[in-house]
């Protein structure tokens, strides 16, 4: 247990790492400088002697290790430097973004959970029968729409035909329906097959054969006993496909208007705002790499026999 | 975007049983799949031949009309013939996934195969920037090379491919670590083969099927990240026909002429739709499981 704790901080600490090196980099080799972007937006008469005090200022006459380490060291204490744009910090606009993105993503997931559980649970429960069938269809569309496509549809259907909901951004209760229907339904589909997959394996397990003798209902079984086990597999690609989430919210944010990071991060690319995109593309590296982190070690409280160190699944 | 990144550690099993029921026509889904696709092609390529408008001439004039003879799904906001724009998108479609596809293999599989074979340093180094790798979303990495160098479709396959290598590579590694201490790559050793031919004789032959299978469910995935980011301005840009530029040409106008969306949308799906079902289709007779 420690030793996997360890191992996977030292991978946070590498890939973080990676992640800073690979935008430092590329930040230098961005197109376009950043010293007549800033002076750009000021609209004013620049003069050479202006460029040169702000090239002086922002340390771009130092060389580029040094520019790198003092860049890493500003890094560590949460100072991302400030946007282009907007010239607020870096960070500020980040978590001012944030609970937009966490409440949408969360929505999300209700959706996915209120379809793929019943889903999942029906396929496991008569596979090869027409519920499977049913379930199997689901997850090739689910699979194959182009999530801005559902979203289009469903706000010509909803917003533009019958006008029962709001169109974008994020206002009330009604403004979540349809942004967090288009994130959870692509979702949906991976994980009621994944729960269909994995109920079936435990359902042919010894105990649960052991839980029928002893008469225990069959509801009670499914849930209690076959999804415990059914939830592992589930919560891997859960953790995997954080990449996903975040890549459909960017589509979605920006399909519906919505004050998230998302939103935010496309917007950013269009303005050339560099430390806005370096920004986001560090805090996001970073959370994706935390919740598989949080992943593993819920692994064990989910599953007694790793916590035992009694061999894996 | 979202797939189930469970393929990427599939693992060859041996057939059960193999025998005539396992024959191709048993597979209803590989033969819908394949039958889409071949009617796909057909559309990109043959289709030009017989709508014979150029789908980048604007003709103000003409823009937003409706189905006629001349233009049988009638032309966009510039007065560009729609079905024409269609085709040039799926030849675009298919033939970048194609190619992203066939690149991202021949990175993987041969650093998978030395990498397993070999073993030693090399492999320690292939799988820490596996590792490494793999912990950035392919999305990610997208949208810092688009946001830094750029919005188009090389900076686009680029980033795809930066990331899409990996899973091959650890497919390939996995069952080339099974293989390689089995008797017919002993015999091989002890009969004096060379790495080369022990890599391509014997150990290639084994990794065929998962990396078919892998390959097929990804270009579904490839064409739904290029077709997404292209909507959201990072991918192809226009005046390129690609579907997700499309829909987001028609999105002004949506609201008055639902067409314009509905058409690439279609597209876009019905093209992920049969390379999922080629990708499930060959998995079950290849017999390659996803753990």
């Amino acid at each position: 247990m420690g030793k996997l704790i360890a191992a996977r901080l030292w991978q946070l600490v590498f890939v973080m790492f990676l992640l800073s090196l690979l935008t430092f980099t590329l930040m230098k080799l961005a197109p376009g400088d950043p010293v007549m972007l800033i002076l750009d937006t000021e609209e004013l008469a620049v003069t050479q002697a202006d460029e040169e005090a702000l090239r002086k200022e922002l340390g771009f006459d130092q060389p580029l290790i040094t520019q790198y380490a003092s860049w890493l060291f500003q890094l560590m204490k949460l100072d991302m430097g400030e946007s282009y744009i907007k010239g607020k910090p870096v960070l500020d606009e980040l978590i001012q973004r944030l609970p937009a993105t966490i409440q949408l993503a969360v929505g999300g997931m209700l959706v996915m959970v209120l379809i793929a559980a019943p889903l999942g649970i029906l396929a496991a429960k008569y596979p090869g029968r027409w519920p499977d069938h049913v379930s199997r269809l689901f997850a090739l569309i689910g699979a194959s729409i182009p999530s801005f496509w559902l979203g289009l549809l469903l706000i010509y259907v909803f917003a533009y035909q019958w006008k029962w909901l709001p169109t974008m951004g994020k206002g009330g209760l009604s403004s979540f329906i349809l942004p967090s229907l288009t994130l959870g339904f692509a979702m949906a589909a991976v994980y009621s097959r994944l729960l269909r997959t994995g109920l079936l394996e435990s359902l042919s397990q010894e105990y649960i054969r052991a839980a029928r003798a002893r008469g225990i209902a069959e509801w009670r079984i499914m849930t209690k006993h076959a999804l415990r086990a059914a939830l592992l597999p589930v919560l891997t690609v859960f953790g995997m496909s954080m990449g996903n989430l975040l890549a459909g919210q960017v589509v979605i944010e920006t399909l519906f208007s919505w004050p998230g990071l998302g939103g935010m991060i496309v917007e950013a690319i269009f303005q050339r705002d560099y430390p806005i995109v370096q920004g986001y593309v560090l805090f996001t590296g970073f959370f994706v790499v935390v919740v598989n982190l949080l992943v593993d070690l819920t692994y064990s409280l989910l599953d007694p026999r790793i916590r035992f160190g009694k061999g894996g699944v | 975007m979202g797939e189930p990144q469970y393929v990427k550690a599939a693992v060859f099993q041996r057939p059960l049983r193999l025998g005539l029921r396992r024959s191709l026509l048993r597979k209803p889904s590989l033969v819908l799949g394949m039958s889409l696709l071949t009617l796909l092609v057909l559309f990109a390529w043959i289709g030009p031949s017989i709508v014979i408008n150029d789908p980048l001439t604007a003709q103000m004039a003409e823009r937003l009309q409706g189905p006629s003879w001349k233009y049988p799904l009638g032309t966009d906001h510039l007065g560009r013939c729609i079905l024409s724009r269609l085709m040039a998108g799926a030849q675009l479609t298919l033939g970048v996934s194609a190619l992203v596809i066939a690149t991202v293999a021949l990175i993987g599989v041969p650093l998978g195969l030395l990498s397993g074979y070999v073993g030693g340093r090399f492999d320690a180094a292939v799988m820490r920037l596996v590792d490494g790798v793999s912990a950035l979303p392919e999305f990610l990495l997208a949208i810092t090379i688009a946001g830094f160098l750029g919005p188009n479709l090389a900076n686009l396959v680029l980033a795809i491919v930066m990331v899409k290598w990996i899973g091959y590579a650890r497919v390939v590694r996995s069952i080339v670590l099974s293989e390689r201490e089995k008797e017919y790559v002993l015999a091989a050793r002890v009969a004096g083969s060379s790495l080369w031919t022990i890599l391509w004789r014997h150990l290639l032959p084994q990794i065929l099927s998962p990396v078919i299978v892998l390959a097929a469910l990804d270009v579904g995935k490839v064409i739904l990240t290029i077709s997404a980011l292209s909507y959201l301005g990072l991918g192809v840009q226009p005046p390129v026909p690609e579907w997700g530029a499309m829909l987001n040409d028609g999105r002004p106008y949506f609201q008055t002429i639902p067409e314009l969306m509905i058409y690439p949308g279609i597209g876009i799906m019905i093209v992920v739709i049969a390379c999922n079902l080629i990708g499930e289709g060959l998995r079950d007779l290849l017999d390659v499981r996803s753990r």
